[in-house]
């Protein structure tokens, strides 16, 4: 089946919002892959946490078969990208596995910070671009002035770009045209050597881990031995086969295809995105370019609100572990609540989709510490170590100096926020990098900023100080010194391990002020008082009291009131128990999150 | 269940609506009073065909404003209550509620001779400001008034409501509330913290930040005032918001604390018969045509599980400042309380919230303040 030449992989590049996962649908649509009944908004999204949120967590891949204008057959694999920033490792991946790359570009909101980051990468991997300027049905569409911007900020040429409404269905046929015409086949030799780029990979209760991955070079079998490069591990190749986009199977895949590899793999950590698979008893010379061990960058204690949950939450990360391989995590302790994990993700929202999935899919109430980055703290003894974990940090005597990860932050914003965007990167530690105005109306600024900054409350003061005007982007560049602190919390006299953090010694003093405060209104009154001290080592910065309650009983209760008091009871107790006891102060969940949800004055 | 020895009757008409009321209560104006008398009769004809009364112990008319009857209405309404429940006990406790204002000497008299023995008196507060802020459709004087009047046709046991805890109010204004009242040598007092419900003009008030509410250390302060005052000057504290002159507590609720059958009549009444707990439709309209259409006028009744009845025997119960009696629950439900409550029984005991004398269990001066954790602890 050599049909190497008819083949045209591409991906998507969107921002959120801009209409990628509609385009994919009238594609497969449009090539008739879907019956009636599947046509529910966005298949290619599977988890409901995707569609509620707009965004492609895990990837996909669909083959199409298309018979174009000039009469052939083609085979088109679109492969499904995640669209967000803590993903963008998996994005590079997919769109190495591809050849071309569709820019879809929203007619009336033009490019943002999102879409130029992918479009590097894109470019990085030598891909052919097809501009699409989307939602030309809007009133407020301008797909010219949008041409003008793709091709002034990214420096491509737009003047084919295919105007279409993937929602009103217009310019699906000139896009796939497009495709064919422009996109090259995959080049490659069948007969040599196996070279197959993992892009990515999830567990089935029922066949194990299913890879999936493009044959850069060679052909892979049903029976052959394979070998992950980068592992090392070898399987025996059960199955192969494609998305229709139901899965089919088949007998190879080849030079330039697309598809999925089931081998009695139990780990998807044997699996890695980005590794090669090759022949283990032919195997290739060298493995695919561009491979890399993702690590976690923000680190966070979750922890059971009901203790005797800890071993369903140890499950619940097996399980999700079975499924994401940037996900780690290792049992730890605090005094203050109790048996949990630290936990580490690729980033805030990769954070946040799985204490949703917790929470959701296993019914689990989880008190989450305030996120942390790791930090590299250089000993007076010569010796370095890594912390995730603010309470960690060792007595300053000990310290030398820490370094702290810093990003480079590309941000885009209307004109008029120029100044409130400097303004908060400034107060966010940031260093200025460049400044470039897009059109005449918009700018796209570059700081470095460090990540602490960025997982404490970056994106919510970017969101609001902009009207939500503005979009954000970044990618990490090492680590840089800082003079930080650690900062903890006592409640009554006693250090709450789970609510130190490590602040900038600059700003510690206001931020244990804002904490104390915060806590305060968070921290219901009890029966006896309660101080509030934010401290650096010995010396408190911040104090605060919460006065003690003198009475908590109904007064009224007659023959009508019985059953409304019981509920009230209920909620009461209720309440409780969501707290967590920390020494003798009940504390609620949000508490251990309020580190986070300072507003800065 | 035993048969119900009590009776609540709603009369949810009033003058005017207080500013803090949830209760089912209408402005009278316009109300078809008539027709709510004659839906109450069919009510306590259907009701008591089911399920017939014992002796009764107690009877309690409650509103809204009573007293807004007309003296023949009013007559009406008692001759009714004698004819379906003729069988009273010889120490019966029969309670009108009323307003400052509301009691005329024709009405009084109707009502003495209807078998009512007992007043109790909404007078809130002897302070002008706060009566008028409140909502309430009385002045000061007339609440002595109201008091002599009833004297003079021949009650002896009259009981005033007071509050506290209301917008603007201080100390010193409870603590001349308190000197005024006592001066009445009236015989009951039940003092109820105000409570922000919502759907009432206060609430609303509220949610803009426009009701300047006592704060909760002034609030304990006004609460302890009255509970030291009142046993200064002879009144015995027997619940957490009612105090009496020895022997003067009231029958009718301590129903309700004991968690004892009793029937419920009228619009938003609730009854508890036979171990099932109901609420009426609270609108005029809907109830007087439920009744017409031959049909109960319940809007909700659930059957209370053993477990929930144990449960209210002490949350209920241990309101009353005597305590439950354990050895009584255990003839009742045939197991110990000991063991049914051991965790919350030993921790409030432990906690110093709870105290066991003998067979009693009652809370302490501590647990009385924090009574909401303690009755929480015997939940489920």
């Amino acid at each position: 089946m050599n049909k190497q030449s008819q083949i045209r992989n591409f991906s998507i590049i969107a921002h959120i919002d801009h209409g990628k996962s509609t385009l994919a649908d009238r594609i497969l649509d449009f090539t008739g892959a879907l019956s009636e009944r599947e046509k529910q908004d966005q298949f290619l999204d599977k988890m409901d946490l995707e569609r509620e949120r707009g965004i492609t967590i895990k990837l996909q891949s669909v083959r199409l078969p298309y018979r174009a204008k000039d009469g052939q057959e083609y085979i088109l694999n679109l492969i499904d990208t995640p669209g967000h920033v803590d993903f963008s490792y998996e994005v590079s991946r997919s769109l190495q596995a591809c050849e071309g790359a569709l820019l879809v570009v929203d007619a009336a909101q033009g490019v943002e910070a999102q879409t130029l980051a992918n479009v590097y990468l894109a470019l990085e991997n030598d891909l052919e671009i097809i501009p699409v300027i989307n939602k030309i049905d809007l009133p407020s569409a301008d797909p010219e002035r949008v041409k003008e911007e793709v091709e002034e900020v990214i420096g491509l040429d737009a003047s084919d770009a295919v105007l279409a409404s993937a929602k009103a269905g217009i310019g699906i046929e000139d896009i796939l045209e497009q495709i064919v015409a422009k996109v090259p086949a995959p080049a490659g030799d069948t007969e040599a050597p196996l070279q197959a780029l993992i892009f990515d990979s999830f567990y089935d209760a029922y066949k194990g881990v299913i890879v999936y991955m493009r044959v850069v070079q060679g052909t892979i079998r049903k029976g052959m031995k394979i070998k992950m490069m980068a592992t090392g591990k070898t399987f025996e190749v059960l199955e192969v086969g494609a998305y229709n986009p139901h899965p089919v199977s088949m007998d190879e895949l080849s030079v330039g295809e697309v598809g999925f590899v089931v081998a009695s793999i139990k780990n998807v950590k044997d699996t890695r995105v980005g590794d090669t698979i090759t022949d283990a008893t032919n195997p290739a010379p060298e493995p695919l370019p561009g491979y890399r061990k993702t690590n976690p960058m923000v680190f966070c204690g979750l922890y059971p609100v009901d203790s005797s949950q800890y071993e369903d939450l140890r499950e619940a990360l097996e399980k999700l572990e079975l499924n994401d391989a940037s996900l780690a995590y290792e049992p730890e302790t605090s005094n203050a609540l109790g048996f949990g994990f630290r936990c580490g993700f690729l980033g805030l929202l990769h954070m946040e989709i799985i204490q949703e999935r917790i929470e959701r899919e296993f019914q689990i109430s989880l008190i989450t510490t305030a996120p942390s980055v790791v930090y590299q703290v250089y000993l007076t003894d010569g010796t370095s170590i890594q912390i995730e974990n603010p309470t960690l940090m060792p007595p300053v005597q000990k310290i030398d100096h820490v370094e702290e990860p810093y990003v480079r932050a590309g941000i885009m914003v209307p004109n008029d926020f120029v100044g409130t965007v400097m303004e908060l990167c400034q107060n966010k530690r940031g260093q200025y990098i460049d400044m470039k105005y897009l059109d005449t109306n918009r700018v796209n600024l570059q700081y470095d900023l460090p990540l602490s900054e960025i997982v404490y409350d970056f994106f919510d003061l970017l969101k609001s100080s902009t009207k939500g005007y503005a979009s954000f982007d970044y990618e990490l560049i090492g680590n840089k010194t800082s003079d930080l602190v650690k900062m903890d919390v006592l409640l009554n006299g006693e250090v709450v391990d789970a609510l130190s953090f490590i602040v900038h010694r600059n700003r510690a003093q206001h931020r244990g002020r804002l904490l104390v405060e915060k806590l305060k209104k968070l921290i219901p009154r009890q029966m006896f008082e309660i101080p509030i001290q934010a401290a650096i080592g010995n010396k408190v910065v911040a104090r605060e009291n919460i006065s003690a309650i003198r009475k908590n009983v109904l007064a009224k209760c007659y023959g009508g009131d019985i059953s409304r008091k019981r509920k009230l009871l209920e909620k009461q107790k209720e309440g409780k128990k969501r707290m967590k006891a920390v020494g003798s102060v009940e504390v609620p969940q949000e508490a251990f999150m309020a580190v986070l949800k300072m507003e800065e004055k | 269940m035993l048969s119900p020895k009590a009776v609540y009757i709603h009369i949810p008409f009033c003058a005017t609506k207080c500013h803090y009321c949830d209760f089912t209560a209408y402005v009278v104006d316009g109300q078809p009073v008539d027709d709510y008398i004659d839906a109450l009769e069919k009510e306590i004809e259907m009701t008591v065909k089911d399920a017939p009364p014992g002796k009764l112990d107690s009877i309690f008319i409650g509103g809204g404003t009573p007293t807004v009857l007309t003296p023949v209405q009013m007559e009406k309404l008692l001759r009714m209550i004698q004819s379906y429940f003729p069988n009273w006990s010889s120490t019966i406790e029969y309670t009108m509620e009323a307003n400052p204002g509301t009691t005329s000497s024709e009405l009084l008299s109707v009502m003495r001779a209807g078998g009512v023995n007992r007043l109790s008196f909404g007078a809130q507060t002897f302070e002008p400001h706060l009566l008028r802020d409140i909502g309430r459709s009385h002045g000061v004087s007339e609440i002595a008034t109201s008091v002599k009047d009833a004297r003079y046709a021949g009650f002896t046991n009259i009981s005033l409501d007071l509050m506290f805890g209301l917008p603007n109010q201080t100390v010193e204004q409870v603590r001349d509330t308190l000197e005024r009242a006592v001066a009445l040598s009236v015989d009951h007092f039940s003092c109820y913290s105000l409570k922000v419900e919502e759907g009432t003009l206060f609430y609303h008030l509220e949610e803009r930040g426009q009701l300047p509410l006592p704060t909760e250390d002034a609030e304990y302060a006004m609460y302890q005032l009255i509970r030291d005052y009142l046993l200064q000057q002879g009144y015995v504290q027997y619940e957490v918001s009612n105090f009496s002159k020895p022997g003067r507590s009231s029958k009718h609720n301590s129903t309700y604390w004991r968690n004892e059958a009793y029937y419920g009549f009228g619009a938003g009444a609730h009854g508890y018969v036979n171990h099932i707990r109901h609420a009426n439709v609270k609108g005029i309209t809907e109830y007087i045509g439920r009744i017409d259409n031959g049909e109960r006028p319940i809007l909700q009744q659930n059957k209370i599980d053993i477990q929930e009845q144990m449960e209210n025997y002490f949350i209920l119960g241990l309101r009353l400042l005597a305590g439950v009696s354990l050895k009584q629950f255990e003839q009742q439900y045939g197991l110990p309380a000991d063991k049914v409550f051991k965790e919350a029984i030993e921790t409030l005991v432990k906690k110093q919230f709870l105290i066991i004398e003998d067979d009693t269990l009652r809370l302490t001066e501590q647990g009385l303040l924090f009574g909401n954790d303690v009755f929480a602890q015997f939940l489920y």
